[in-house]
Order: C-alpha cells, then structure tokens, then sequence
C-alpha cells in the first residue's frame, strides 16, 4: 500500500501522483494521512485504483473521479464528487452541501446524513445515502437515482428531469413539478440492487419513489408569474 | 466569500489560550477572504467599569489628546491602553454618555468600535495574520470571541467596512454573504433616525438588529425577523456577553460548521478552521440547520 502524508507532503503533488495511476498499475492502494479539511483532495482520478482517506476532508473530495473508488473515513465538505463520470465514492460520516452534483456516473455512498442540495443537476450518477438529506436535493436532477434511507427537507426534485428519487423517510415538501410515483417491479429491482451494493440493510418495500410531473417541459403561460 | 470563525469555551482553563486558539482559526480562513479581518475577544472586567474601543486614522495624536482631556472633562479616572489604531478605555459606565460626547468634541475623527463590559472590537484592513499581530490578539485571553475576513462584495475595502459591527452594548455582528435589500433598508432605518455610515450591507445588518432591539425585541427576535425582512445571502454569527448566536438564511449556500466537546462550541466557515482544536476528532460536528437560530451561553 502507498502512504501518502498530507502533513509533510503538498496536496499538488498527491492529486499529480494518482491522476498519473493508469489501468495498468500496480499501485492500486493508496492511503492519504492528514487530509484535516483540505479541498479538492483526490480529484481527477482516472484509473481504477483504491484510495482511502483518513480523516475528514473540505470542499470537492473526489471530484471528476473516474474508475477509482475512493474511501472517506470521516467527512466531507460541499461537492463532494462533483461532476464523477465512473467509479465509487463512500463517506463514512457526513456530507456538505451538493453532494455528487452534476455527476454523470458512479455510485456516491454517504453513510451518515446529507446537507442541502444533495444530487442537484445530477445527470446519471446514483447516490445512496443512509441518514438525512437537506432542502432542495435533486434540484433540476436530469438523470440517475438519488436513493435517501432517512427523511428529506423542504423542496424535493424542484424542476426535476427524468432522476430517480427513493425516500425511505418523510419528506418535508416537494418542489416544483415533482410527485410521488408508483413504485413497480423494475424500480426495486434498481432499488434493491443500489441498496446491495452499497451495504444498506434498508429494504426496498420501506421506501417511496418521487418523479418528475412533467408539466415544465414545455412553456405554459400559467406557470409565468 | 469571506470566512467566518468563532469560539465559545465551557472549560475556562482555556480562556488564556482564546485569543491564540481564535487567531488560528481566522489564519486558516485567509483565502476566503484577503482585504480586511477583525476579531471581537470577550474577557471580564474588574468592578463597574466599561470599556470603549476606540479607532483612530491618526492614533498617536487622537490618543494623546483622549489620554491628556477625557478624564478632565467627564470628571471620572479613564485608564486608555493603545494597541496600534485602536486603544481600549476603561471607565465607570455611568459616565459612558458623557464619555462618548466628550470624544466627539476632542477627537471627531475617532470611531468607537464596541462598548461593553467585556467585549473589545478590533478590525483592520489586510490579512488575518497582519490583523491579529498588529492588535497583539494572540495574547489575549477571554471567554469567547468572533472573527472575520472579509471579501468584499458590497462596498469598499476600508476600515469601517470590516467586520465585526457593533450591534450595541456587549454585541457584535459578523457576516458571510451578501444582502441585496441594504439599499432600501438603509433608507428606511436612516428615516427613523438610526446612524449609518458606510455603504456596506453589513452594517445595515447590524444597524437593523439594534433598531430592532430599541423596539423592544429580544436579539433572538431580532434574528428571527432578519429571515423576514434581509433579502440576500447571510450566514450571520452574533456574539453577546455570555456567548454567541448563529443563523443562517433559509436558502444556506454560505457555508457553516459547528463542533462541540465538552471544553467548547466552535464555528466556521469551513472544517479547516477547526481542525487544530483541542480532541476535534472526539467531537460533534455538524451543520447549522437554515433559517434557525442557535444561542450558546455561560
């Protein structure tokens, strides 16, 4: 396993060092010590290697992350995996605002609760998160699933797309043009399957699909102000 | 931008380290805001003396004539220590009126930062580590205190548009965000004949909450109708003289970090600004909820 110490080594250089990891290496552990809030540690990885985190981390852990996965033990500040194309994220504590926003790809883990604006603009990344998010997740949420095991604040998928949105808890109100949706074999089955994968016990009969209404895809004057 | 930290000790065996322990935090806040810091310390007072913070753009000769007439003129001893631009008075508090008339008529250029028992304001224009060193704030001790830095956004990089804003006796203001209704609040309190003077959104903030006080609110109140009546981004950190209060817009996009042990409640802008406190790993980390308001008090 690689270390890599955050304390007598500068964050330019663990980003340099693990984006130049390719598919072929066999550097495929890496522990980064000492993170103590640091931004933007861990991002533009591009191959499909193990880095795990020691600590908790600042702004845009794991951002772009392609192929790698990615191990938080602590937590992590705004935008966490932003814009993450392929691979795993897992944070072991809490997430700041916009986690996984705009992420194409990949599956985001939280184990503890998210802040405010978790998945906004998500374009197929799936994000599963074992406690609470705050309000307006899934804001303009284009693709994907956003999978919430506990409870859900104000403004839910406000002026959603075409995401996936499983609560497991209650949600506080919804936002613009998104409704409660029937829950059919082939969502739990997606369900079940995000569920498995990133090692909830939750069941997917407990929970409750929210969708888009799709009645802001084309312009209505009813809806002008 | 702009990066908000403050600390809050239930174990007052820390209370001679506040002002290192503040100062660090404000340091490892530097990027989110270069142009301007200040920090409010709160730390006790002997007998029934106030102290009164007082800035200066021309301190050697505005301090001199403060140290040789205001005691003459309001009759009462006045102790004054000078640090750098700003020197903190200490006097009886009856005579704090007087005090702060005879200031305008001897020195009209001078500003008074704060008024309390235990509060004393310092801010300057420059980084937080230029900023602290100037005022010696690593060296101070005290209970618990707020700080700045700012990035400016609505008016201009100068002393009085630094932050903390004194909101009234023992209470102060500090501000991430920005308020896009100062203009026409501003207006509104000036009619009913509140002082303001600089362009800056912030101390209409401040000038708000102490109107609102005057009304007869409580500070909680007073936070409770900035949700009404502010348009515009804020995370607000207010310190009192038994602690401090925060609250945070309804939308939340300025960041906010709290951690509690049981030696303190800190808060700031990011984790960063916390990770060098004392067992930080052992202590319960979380985000201020929006719209709400949380007071921590001895």
């Amino acid at each position: 396993m690689q270390v890599f110490d955050l304390e007598s080594n500068p964050l330019r250089e663990l980003n340099a060092t693990l984006q130049l990891q390719n598919s072929d290496t066999n550097q495929v552990n890496w522990e980064v010590q000492n993170p103590k809030g640091r931004h933007a540690i861990a991002v533009g990885l591009d191959a499909p290697i193990e880095v795990r985190v020691k600590g908790s981390t600042g702004y845009y852990l794991g951002g772009m992350n392609q192929k790698a996965q990615i191990t938080v033990d602590g937590s992590v500040g705004p935008g966490v995996a932003e814009n993450m194309m392929s691979g795993t994220v897992i944070v072991e504590g809490d997430a700041s605002q916009y986690a996984g926003a705009t992420g194409h790809g990949g599956l985001l883990v939280i184990k503890g609760n998210a802040s405010s604006r978790c998945g906004i603009s998500m374009k197929g990344i799936d994000i599963v998160v074992f406690g609470d998010v705050g309000h307006m997740s899934a804001f303009m949420a284009q693709s994907g699933n956003l999978v919430v095991c506990g409870d859900v604040g104000d403004a839910l998928g406000d002026s959603l797309y075409e995401a996936r949105l499983f609560v497991r808890g209650s949600v506080k109100s919804l936002g613009a043009d998104c409704m409660e949706k029937e829950m059919r074999e082939e969502h739990l089955d997606i369900l079940s399957n995000l569920l498995k994968v990133s090692g909830s016990k939750a069941k997917a009969e407990e929970f409750r699909r929210y969708g888009s209404a799709r009645k802001l895809y084309n312009f209505n004057i009813d809806n002008a102000y | 931008m702009c990066g908000i930290v403050g600390l809050f000790l239930k174990d007052q065996s820390l209370a001679p380290n506040l002002g290192l322990m503040l100062t660090n935090m404000l340091i490892t806040m530097t990027e989110r805001g270069p142009d301007s810091a200040g920090i409010a310390i709160y730390n006790s007072v002997s007998n029934e003396n106030l102290k009164l913070t007082v800035q200066s753009s021309n301190p050697e000769v505005d301090f001199g004539l403060i140290k040789n007439n205001l005691s003459l003129m309001i009759e009462s001893s006045v102790s004054v220590e000078i640090k750098d631009t700003h020197a903190v008075l200490k006097l009886s508090g009856e005579k704090i009126t007087l005090a702060r008339q005879a200031l305008a008529k001897i020195c009209p250029g001078v500003r008074v930062m704060s008024v309390g028992e235990k509060v004393e304001i310092f801010k300057e224009v420059g980084l937080p580590r230029e900023v602290a060193d100037r005022f010696s704030i690593s060296k101070m001790s005290g209970s618990h205190g707020i700080g700045h830095t700012r990035m400016a956004t609505e008016s201009a990089v100068t002393t009085m548009g630094a932050h903390p804003f004194s909101t009234g006796q023992d209470q102060c203001l500090v501000h991430n965000g920005s308020l896009s209704n100062h203009n026409s609040l501003r207006r509104k309190l000036k009619r009913q004949g509140v002082l303001i003077e600089t362009e800056n959104d912030t101390e209409v903030g401040a000038a708000y909450l102490s109107y609102k006080m005057q009304q007869g609110s409580t500070l909680e109140e007073a936070l409770e109708s900035c949700l009404k009546d502010l348009d515009g981004f804020f995370t607000f950190v207010v310190g009192t003289k038994d602690g401090f209060g925060v609250v945070r817009d309804p939308i939340a996009c300025k960041p906010a970090i709290m951690a509690e042990t049981d030696q303190y409640v800190a808060f700031g802008s990011e984790y960063r600004a916390l990770v060098d406190l004392p067992k930080i790993e052992d202590a319960k980390v979380w985000e201020p909820e929006p719209a709400t308001v949380y007071f921590w008090s001895h």
